[in-house]
């Protein structure tokens, strides 16, 4: 029952999916299935969503009340969900403050502290590149040589100096040169990636449809 | 000619014989109950079905399959040993995406696998989780994991944890917990996005031993750069078959191998018409698809 349940469940949802993929959705009712299904994905995504709050304010609880090494990171995280959460989730009509709109506690928040948290981190991500970059490009073997001379070619191609620099040479090698790297060799790769990725992933679909595949319930 | 060539023909001749079909079909009018300009779709969709099958029907005989070496997957459980050993936790990422999305799905399948190692060297194990709905999932088929291995008083209910459902806060929290914890092992496995290097390269800081793995290739170079290994496109969705060492699983694989190499020939016969400038109704028959 445990397993046969939601083996009947994928079975039923994939072959609505590849069906009414091949249904045209403004005449049949069944081309429109698929969207459907995705609705309700929304639906019951919004009700696990209540999971998540009480997971997080489990967690982060827990650690506080122990003491846990960092825990006062804890309390600004429990602050920080309920102090975005609840006002947010009250009527405008009772505040301006209230609510979502422009001027609200939840739009100050999320403007003047979480958009430019999360501006500088991403912002990070160019460090993390360079020393990432740097580890990469040591050349230590025949490949990681080659790599260092393709990566400083495409490089300097895409730096306005690098490409004054390049221009130097005679003839319009380094443009082919780029432009070979780029549309050619790195292109077709990453095109062999996709195929073998695109099948692997179509693949497994039909081993769940198919309820050859039941590790996602943890089971096999 | 013998019937391995012939096999090998067919579908490129088949291809050829439904060019004029696609160019009909794709001019059907808007009422019309199937999308006839489909159907090469549906066409790749019965062979590829047809070859996972008979496959995986010649497994269940005991045919024996070939199947070559993942290394980043032989690394798992030698990983997970040596956090064993130091006493520290594994952390696994089942990528940020949704559960709609076949890359959490085979993350997911991973965890399973990687739950019944650590439940059975009694490693602590931390998966952190962008989406509620990962959290559902993850939780139970860690306690399933758990269940399988004999250790249900071992399974926490806090194994995996809700962590933030923005992408760099959520990076934000893994980073700070592996500058703090240290953990022995980082797995990423899954769909992951900008992320994939902040992550990679704090775990590498920290002096994890690190496994990725992802289908999308704009994050591949990121993985290989900073972790241990990686697997890279299909060998993520090849994974749960791998481990799990299940002929069924096992014969999907092959059959998923005989289309690559029927795709090969096709591109090879292509870029040789293409070359030659013959071959129009091959393109266009690959273009409707």
């Amino acid at each position: 029952m445990k397993t046969g349940v939601p083996v009947a469940v994928s079975f039923v949802a994939g072959l609505i999916m590849v069906v009414s993929f091949f249904f045209n959705e403004e005449t049949t009712k069944v081309g429109g299935l698929s969207q459907e299904l995705l609705n309700w994905l929304i639906i019951v995504g919004g009700f696990t969503l209540l999971l998540g709050v009480v997971s997080i304010t489990r967690v982060n609880w827990s650690g506080v009340r122990q003491k846990k090494e960092g825990w006062i990171y804890k309390v600004f995280t429990l602050i920080s969900i309920f102090a975005m959460a609840l006002p947010s989730l009250l009527p405008e009509s009772w505040s301006p403050l209230f609510g979502r709109s422009a001027g609200s506690i939840y739009d100050w928040l999320f403007v003047y502290l979480q958009a430019p948290m999360m501006a500088t981190m991403f912002a990070t991500l160019a460090f993390y590149i360079a020393s990432a970059a740097y580890r990469a490009f040591r050349a230590r073997s025949a490949e990681a040589t080659l790599l260092l001379i393709t990566a400083t070619l495409v490089m300097l191609w895409r730096v306005p100096m690098g490409e004054a620099f390049l221009n130097l040479f005679p003839g319009d090698i380094p443009a082919w040169l780029n432009t070979y790297i780029m549309n050619g060799a790195n292109l077709a790769v990453q095109r062999g990636i996709i195929i073998g990725a695109a099948l692997g992933a179509s693949s497994m679909s039909l081993r769940i449809i198919l309820g050859i595949e039941r590790t996602y319930m943890g089971k096999g | 000619m013998n019937l391995t060539n012939l096999r090998k023909i067919t579908p490129v001749a088949l291809a050829f014989a439904l060019g004029p079909l696609c160019e009909t079909a794709l001019a059907q009018p808007p009422e019309a109950i199937f999308r006839l300009d489909r159907l090469n779709a549906l066409i790749t969709i019965i062979l590829f079905s047809f070859f996972i099958l008979l496959y995986t029907h010649w497994a269940k005989q005991g045919k024996p399959l070939f199947l070559r070496k993942i290394p980043g997957l032989d690394a798992v459980e030698e990983a997970v040993g040596r956090a064993t050993e130091m006493g520290r936790p594994v952390l696994f990422i089942p990528g940020i995406d949704e559960l709609d999305q076949i890359e959490t799905i085979a993350g997911i399948s991973i965890l399973g696998r990687v739950a019944k190692i650590t439940a059975q060297y009694d490693t602590p194990l931390v998966v952190p989780v962008r989406y509620p709905l990962v959290l559902a999932a993850g939780q139970e088929v860690v306690k399933q994991a758990y269940i399988e291995m004999g250790k249900q008083d071992a399974y926490d209910e806090d194994t995996v944890l809700y962590v933030a459902g923005e992408q760099f806060a959520f990076t934000a929290n893994v980073n700070g917990y592996m500058m703090r914890e240290r953990p022995a092992t980082n797995i990423y496995m899954g769909a992951f996005f900008a992320e994939s290097l902040l992550l990679a390269e704090t775990g590498n800081a920290a002096g994890s031993i690190q496994i990725a793995g992802t289908a999308r290739p704009e994050q591949l170079p990121f993985f290989i750069a900073a972790c241990d290994y990686t697997l890279m496109g299909e060998e993520l969705f090849a994974a749960s078959a791998y481990l799990s060492h299940e002929p069924l699983m096992l014969g999907g694989l092959k059959g998923q191998d005989l289309i690559k190499v029927l795709i090969i020939v096709c591109i090879l016969i292509g870029s040789i018409l293409a070359t030659f400038g013959y071959g129009e109704t091959f393109i266009e028959w690959f273009n409707a698809v």
